[in-house]
């Protein structure tokens, strides 16, 4: 292997000192220090947009910062490149896997080398790879495809690959997004077993305060761009840090559970889908889901959640099975749609529900763009109607948007939300289907989210919500379900939940 | 036993044989197309790429006497189309598909226009080995004279796939084709990866136009290709990227291709133009019975912009 000044041997700190980064006109950082000492757990808390990955990327050196220093192990570096980054013994865990699915665990791992040889002796790597496993606190399967194990053994996997090249300083980049409580918690908790040993030095990138207080040792804090706040977590409340991340901004209260629950709306039978690959995703599902009430679908992504939503979405075809609304067959038509006030807040929004070359305005008069006022005989487009309706709707929802004539594609990650939700909730509603609705968003935009859906619920919408976010199921949900390889495994009002069955569930135990 | 007397095993002995020499440029074309889009790129230029290597062997054949001179003047034409290519690709913004179609008109356009004093002279031609010197039928015999670069691109196929697996350079080239992210969060430049694997993938393109100028059907004419470049580039799609596929795949529509001319040479003057479309129906029907709206293709590297 090449010379590495600070791998191998023992841990080290890593120092950015008065970091600055400039997009144009825009300040992603702002003169940010960070002190991350050899041998401790930091965590970096920021809200989405706040500069995090920013900083961690300029001391990888995937961007090079307009001003400020480096300083690894005390000593002053120039990092121009992941490359440099890496012979300095730092290593980066992202949050959308770096793995390639379509390779064996083997394949990726002896793939990450800087020292690949020619030809690859597999018997010989597979014997080094079982010895070094065996000496490391988790395993993986090496001989399956990264495609098939779960995101819990991909997490792994990720950490597994920068020990395995021999990384003691280690940046993770909300490392515990994709998993079950159960899983965030056994794999921080070795990572933190392996810093306590002395064996690690780690930053990780969060937005959960539970992980900071149980796992991190000192906590950095941003705010657009700007450090906010700085400390030991021992001596800090999530409260605290809350107000430091946020800031003064004020958020959208959430309106009280209140009205009845009435009769079925929403009834799924027995209803089955593939995935792309042909595969079964959606096994016989069914539920039933009454107006006035929240019914909360958890799980780890990747057990036929998107493919549940894509087909009462209209994006994919049922192989089986039905939907019923208000006891009525349904097939996601536009009629059907409109007569049953069917309402959808999916995923990825900019892909899934917008085009993202279209105005505003256009986007937000997709429901009702055919028919008056927007509309003269199903024909002529009356334009006056679709920007007077956009304005009431952005002055409403808190869209900033410069005009209402500005591409959808230009609009930050929560702004496009809004926009959904002005279009999907402006009107009466009567079923509404969220997915990840808040995924990526910062509080000012999920605290609004959160009070226009239980705001539709208490208006007597049937609502069915499908969301990664644990937290958010139990805020929201009247009823909690959990999916697990497309069946329905779980199911309990929220009130009597327990944490620990849901993620043995999630896990599917 | 008479010459000639073996009847109706005229057919599949045409069919081999001929499965032999039409498929020989399918081979190449699609084993070098196939190093391409592993690593996340499709190149349309082959078509292109095809006739200038056909264009480039034939010219540097007749010059030197040499035809071996000739395939590694096709190779090099082909790689530095690839390089071209990989080149305008690396640019922001740019579509490989579109400019693949321009690279397919240029090079073809570019051939036939350098090519204009090659259409007259005689080149020397490529070696086959005689296979058949056992028997004295002249189908036999004929259907056995197997020509070199069949043989070489027959062992092409299985070191190819042996070279993904276990090689480093298939290791990168099939990450690269996989996971853009991954590749470059190694440290990895894509863009060079995929350079080198279009001008591989040219390299061996160009040696298949070599085989049509310097072996069958043997000269330099402007209808020479007729298609096949982008034809083998289809083939790579119906083989799921697996360089051993793309040999059988290969054969498959070498042998439904010699199917017509076998009919005829033994007096079936009917409908032959029907079996003539032979691997196209071929084709359109094992695309029509693999394929379905509701699954994606599987073995598609997840960087190609056919798949994204």
């Amino acid at each position: 292997m090449t010379d590495r000044p600070h791998a191998g041997d023992k841990t080290f700190g890593v120092e950015a000192a008065a970091m600055t980064m400039r997009f144009g006109d825009f300040a992603a950082l702002d003169k940010v220090d960070l002190k991350v000492r050899p041998g401790t757990f930091h965590a970096l808390l920021g809200e989405n947009g706040a500069g995090k990955s920013t900083l961690v990327k300029c001391i990888m050196g995937y961007y090079r910062p307009t001003a400020g220093d480096i300083l690894v192990a005390d000593r002053e570096q120039v990092i121009a490149n992941p490359k440099d980054a890496h012979a300095l013994g730092l290593g980066m865990v992202y949050q959308h896997f770096t793995l390639v699915g379509a390779m064996t665990v083997a394949e990726n791992l002896v793939l990450a080398r800087d020292d690949v040889p020619a030809i690859v002796d597999w018997t010989r790597e597979k014997t080094e790879l079982a010895a070094f496993l065996a000496r490391m606190p988790f395993k993986v399967p090496l001989d399956a495809k990264v495609s098939d194990i779960s995101a819990g053994e991909r997490q792994k996997c990720e950490i597994l690959k920068q020990l395995y090249l021999k990384r003691r300083f280690l940046i993770l980049d909300e490392p515990t997004s994709v998993l079950t409580p159960g899983e965030a918690d056994e794999v921080l908790g070795m990572l933190r077993a392996m810093v306590v040993a002395g064996d690690l030095t780690i930053l990780m990138i969060t937005h959960k305060f539970r992980e900071v207080m149980a796992f991190a040792d000192e906590v950095t804090i941003l705010r657009r761009g700007k450090l906010a706040g700085k400390g030991r977590v021992a001596e800090l409340t999530p409260d605290d840090m809350a107000r430091t991340m946020i800031g003064a901004e004020e958020l959208t209260v959430q309106p009280a559970r209140s009205g009845q629950v009435g009769k079925p709306r929403l009834e799924l039978e027995a209803l089955r889908a593939l995935d792309d690959a042909g595969a079964i995703a959606v096994r016989d599902v069914s539920l039933t889901i009454k107006s006035g009430e929240i019914v909360g679908i958890a799980g780890v992504s990747g057990n036929g959640q998107r493919q549940l939503v894509e087909v009462l979405a209209g994006q994919r075809e049922a192989e089986g099975g039905a939907i019923r609304v208000a006891g009525d067959l349904y097939h996601a038509s536009r009629e059907e749609m409109r007569r049953h006030r069917m309402s959808l807040l999916p995923e990825e929004p900019l892909k899934n529900a917008c085009v993202g070359g279209m105005s505003v305005a256009d986007n937000i008069a997709f429901r009702e763009f055919d028919r008056a006022p927007f509309s003269s005989g199903g024909f002529w487009l009356n334009r006056a109607a679709f920007r007077n309706d956009a304005r009431k709707k952005i002055a409403q929802y808190k869209i900033k948007t410069r005009t209402p004539d500005t591409p959808m594609a230009a609009l930050s990650g929560g702004n496009v939300q809004r926009a959904v939700l002005a279009r999907e909730l402006g009107s009466k509603v009567e079923v509404l289907i969220a997915a990840n609705p808040c995924f990526g968003l910062d509080f000012a935009a999920v605290a609004q989210i959160h009070a226009e859906i239980m705001a539709a619920r208490n208006r007597g919408a049937a609502v069915l919500l499908v969301s990664e976010d644990l937290d958010e199921l139990l805020e929201l949900s009247d009823r909690l379900v959990v999916m697990f390889h497309g069946q329905f495994v779980y199911e309990a009002p929220t009130s009597a939940v327990d944490l620990t069955e849901i993620g043995r569930h999630m896990a599917g135990h | 036993m008479a010459d000639g007397g073996i009847g109706l095993w005229t057919v599949p002995l045409a069919v081999f044989g001929g499965a032999i020499r039409v498929s020989t440029p399918f081979l190449f074309v699609s084993l070098g197309e196939c190093i391409t889009e592993r690593s996340g790129r499709i190149n349309l230029g082959l078509e292109g790429t095809l006739v200038m290597g056909a264009m480039s062997a034939y010219g540097i054949s007749y010059l030197s006497g040499s035809p071996w001179l000739g395939v590694l003047a096709a190779g090099i034409t082909g790689a530095l189309l690839g390089a071209l290519h990989a080149g305008i690709c690396s640019l922001p913004r740019v579509n490989d598909v579109a400019v693949g179609i321009a690279l397919m008109l240029f090079g073809t356009g570019l051939a036939f226009y350098l090519g204009k004093p090659l259409i007259e002279p005689t080149a020397a031609r490529l070696p086959a080995i005689d296979f058949g010197w056992w028997s004295d039928i002249a189908q036999v015999r004929a259907a056995l004279r197997i020509n070199v670069l069949f043989l070489i691109g027959v062992a092409l196929a299985p070191l190819l796939y042996w070279a993904f697996k276990t090689t480093r350079w298939g290791l990168l080239i099939r990450t690269a084709g996989e996971s853009a992210d991954a590749a470059r969060a190694m440290g990895h430049s894509v863009l060079l990866i995929r350079l080198r694997a279009t001008m591989v993938g040219g390299f061996l393109a160009g040696i298949g136009g070599s085989f049509l100028s310097l072996f069958y059907p043997g000269s330099w004419n402007e209808g020479l290709s007729s298609g096949q470049g982008i034809t083998a580039v289809a083939l790579v799609i119906f083989a799921r990227w697996d360089p051993m596929l793309c040999l059988w795949a290969s054969l498959a529509f070498g042998g439904a291709a010699a199917l017509g001319p076998a009919l005829q040479s033994v007096g079936m003057t009917s409908g032959y133009h029907l079996f003539n479309a032979a691997p196209y129906i071929l084709t359109l029907a094992i695309m029509i019975i693999t394929c379905s709206p509701k699954r994606t293709l599987t073995g598609a590297p997840a960087e190609l912009s056919i798949t994204r």
